[in-house]
């Protein structure tokens, strides 16, 4: 009976091939505006780093301001100092651990082409496998090179691209600053959405640098800087030995149960720092998962979900077009329905018969609806390209264009049950007066 | 094969109710063609429908085969209707998008007979009627004659144990509606039960019975 519904659905459609486009049209770009903005808000909000997701760490001291006002959540610095950040480092309490810092730099690349600023980001050599950083050539720099303040780099893909053709250049140089840097690693293509380092949606930093060497060589800082104090004293050694709140740090633990034991070290710390007349507001340190920093900053925008919702009812006022067309489509058929009653078909023949053709439709309507979808995300690809890693997640996997064409179904489906209630509930007589 | 007792049936609005059927009476033995005569709005039709199942009633009592339909629900009523009673309409009815083959597949569809079966079937009715060089043909490419005969095919294919005739050659010219109903003549003369309803008192000579229907009732048996 299957096969004969799908039979007598293909005749329905192309008896109304108008009203049926129209149908298909409607449910397509319905699911085609909720798919495309659904994928941008799921790509957004998921965890980049799924098998991280109890062993990454976001780390808070709190050394801040003692007369901010605030609940211990708010109140708490999101950054650390200088001088936190290299004691922590230096106790290594974690498997693995980075302070980090934003930054840029003007790279002097050998040739015509003229210097160019580059993005780049200070971090020690734990920084790319705690962050999953894949290398398409060489490694990162050894915990010597980070204590040494070795002048070394990796660069990303789309830098190692523009200086260098694409080819390995490991044991290259590049000038930053003014001076010879060897690339000891070069990035595969990359990219984290969003950047859970420091939780914004913009590319892949072009260069990565030593967090000592960059300290060092006092290069800019690219992020937030707080100080709640005045700095003690004049230049850059001054300003490191501050109380400005600007170095994010990072952990990765062996195990998430040893997720307390770390926050007994950090609390141990601050009283350490306590006793040396620092840190004056009371405990109030903390660590966070990747999810629960998102979270905690609020990383995807309130709006995303609001567009989500506008989507939702887009498609909902499609659905409702649809349930007009199906009407108009099925109670036209009265001459037909009356045939197949007299001739035996049940109530719930007809009715199954009806559901049958609107899935045959909203079949049609999820293919339209994922090219649509398919067009619109490369837009917004070709719009955003290089501007944000939005431009990165904006594509249709299998499981989300497979999502894509079964909503599709489903709304078709759930459109026609009250045309398909309508249409067959009538007796044959009835049907057979419409004639 | 057919036992009808007190039936009524009756069509109600918010503001009148009006009796289309009232206390009709009637017995029809297997292999009977009877007519049913009666001018426009004397319900005839919705005595058809009531004995076709199409359409239920309101009081008395049906016994089709055997069967009390009163009890019946909508599925089972539907499975009486496939597999006991053919039907044609004045208006013949065919679906004007599927070819003869599949028009007169629709019953036997319900019935979910195997595709060899209904093959043959289908032909053999269509032998009956005349008109098999005429399979894949769509209705709109048939005359109004032929029409009819492939509405008299699909009515025979499930080999029902009663015909139901509503006006057969209304619609038809005089020459043809005198080959139609001679092919009611054959069918009924081969063994078939028809119950016809028509206007026309000509159309009763051949007929086994007429009964007379005026505002609902019958007239004589």
């Amino acid at each position: 009976m299957f096969r004969y519904n799908i039979f007598l659905a293909s005749r329905g459609v192309l008896r109304h091939p108008v009203l049926s486009a129209l149908m298909a049209v409607a449910v397509g770009l319905g699911i085609a505006m909720f798919m495309a903005i659904f994928t941008i808000a799921f790509s957004l909000s998921k965890n980049p780093l799924p098998d991280k997701k109890d062993l990454l760490y976001r780390v808070q001291l709190d050394a801040g301001d003692p007369n901010r006002q605030g609940d211990a959540a708010s109140s708490r610095p999101h950054q650390l100092t200088y001088m936190d950040a290299v004691a922590l480092m230096r106790e290594g309490r974690a498997m693995r651990q980075s302070a980090l810092f934003g930054t840029a730099a003007i790279i002097r690349p050998e040739g015509a082409e003229i210097p160019f600023e580059a993005t780049g980001r200070a971090a020690y050599g734990d920084f790319f496998a705690m962050f999953d950083a894949p290398f398409k050539y060489g490694q990162a720099w050894t915990d010597v090179e980070d204590e040494n303040r070795e002048r070394v780099v990796v660069l990303s893909e789309h830098i190692n691209d523009r200086l260098f053709g694409g080819e390995n250049s490991i044991g290259e140089h590049i000038t930053l600053k003014e001076e010879l840097f060897r690339v000891v690693g070069v990035l595969d293509d990359w990219q984290l959405v969003p950047r859970v380092y420091d939780f914004n949606f913009a590319p892949i930093e072009d260069t990565f640098v030593p967090f000592t060497t960059a300290a060092e060589m006092e290069f800019a800082r690219r992020g937030n800087t707080n100080c709640w104090q005045s700095i003690p004293g004049e230049g850059h050694q001054a300003f490191l030995a501050s109380e400005c709140i600007w170095i994010q740090y990072w952990v990765e633990l062996s195990d998430p149960s040893r997720r307390a034991s770390y926050l007994s070290f950090l609390d141990s710390y601050a009283n350490q720092q306590k006793e040396l007349g620092r840190f004056q507001r009371p405990l109030n340190n903390a660590i966070h998962t990747i999810d629960e920093w998102s979270d905690y900053v609020g990383a995807v925008d309130e709006g995303i979900w609001v567009t989500i919702v506008i989507a939702l009812l887009f498609l909902t006022v499609c659905l409702i077009n649809s349930i007009g067309l199906l009407l108009a489509k099925f109670l036209s058929r009265s001459s037909e329905l009356a045939v197949h009653r007299a001739m035996g078909a049940s109530r719930l023949q007809l009715f199954t018969r009806f559901l049958v053709e609107s899935a045959c439709i909203g079949f049609a309507g999820g293919l339209l609806g994922l090219f649509l979808a398919w067009m619109g995300l490369l837009g917004i690809r070709v719009l955003f390209r290089g501007e944000t890693a939005i431009s990165h997640v904006t594509h249709l996997d299998m499981p989300l264009a497979i999502a894509t064409v079964v909503l599709a179904i489903f709304a078709s489906l759930v459109a026609s049950l009250y045309p398909a209630w309508r249409g067959s509930r009538g007796t044959p007589a009835s049907l057979l007066r419409g004639l | 094969m057919l036992e009808m007792s007190s039936v009524a049936k009756r069509y109600r609005t918010a503001s009148v109710e009006t009796r289309a059927l009232e206390d009709v009476n009637l017995s029809i033995d297997q292999g009977e063609f009877v007519a049913i005569v009666g001018p426009s709005g004397s319900g005839k039709t919705t005595f058809l429908n009531v004995a076709g199942l199409l359409e239920s009633f309101d009081e008395g009592t049906y016994q089709l085969d055997g069967d009390d339909v009163s009890r019946l629900n909508d599925r089972q009523r539907s499975r009486l209707r496939n597999q006991k009673i053919g039907f044609i309409f004045q208006n013949f009815n065919l679906i004007p998008d599927l070819s003869v083959f599949d028009n007169i597949d629709v019953p036997l569809r319900y019935r979910k007979l195997p595709a060899q079966e209904r093959s043959e079937r289908i032909r053999s009715a269509l032998d009956r009627v005349g008109l098999l060089g005429r399979i894949h043909h769509l209705p709109g490419q048939l005359s109004g004659g032929q029409q009819q005969r492939v509405a008299i095919a699909r009515a025979l294919v499930g080999d029902p144990r009663l015909l139901l005739a509503d006006e057969p050659t209304g619609n038809l010219d005089s020459k043809t509606a005198e080959g139609v109903f001679e092919l009611l003549l054959d069918l009924h003369s081969s063994g078939s039960t028809i119950l016809m309803v028509t206007h026309e008192e000509s159309m009763t000579t051949h007929t086994t019975r007429s009964i007379h229907i005026r505002d609902g009732y019958f007239e004589s048996t």
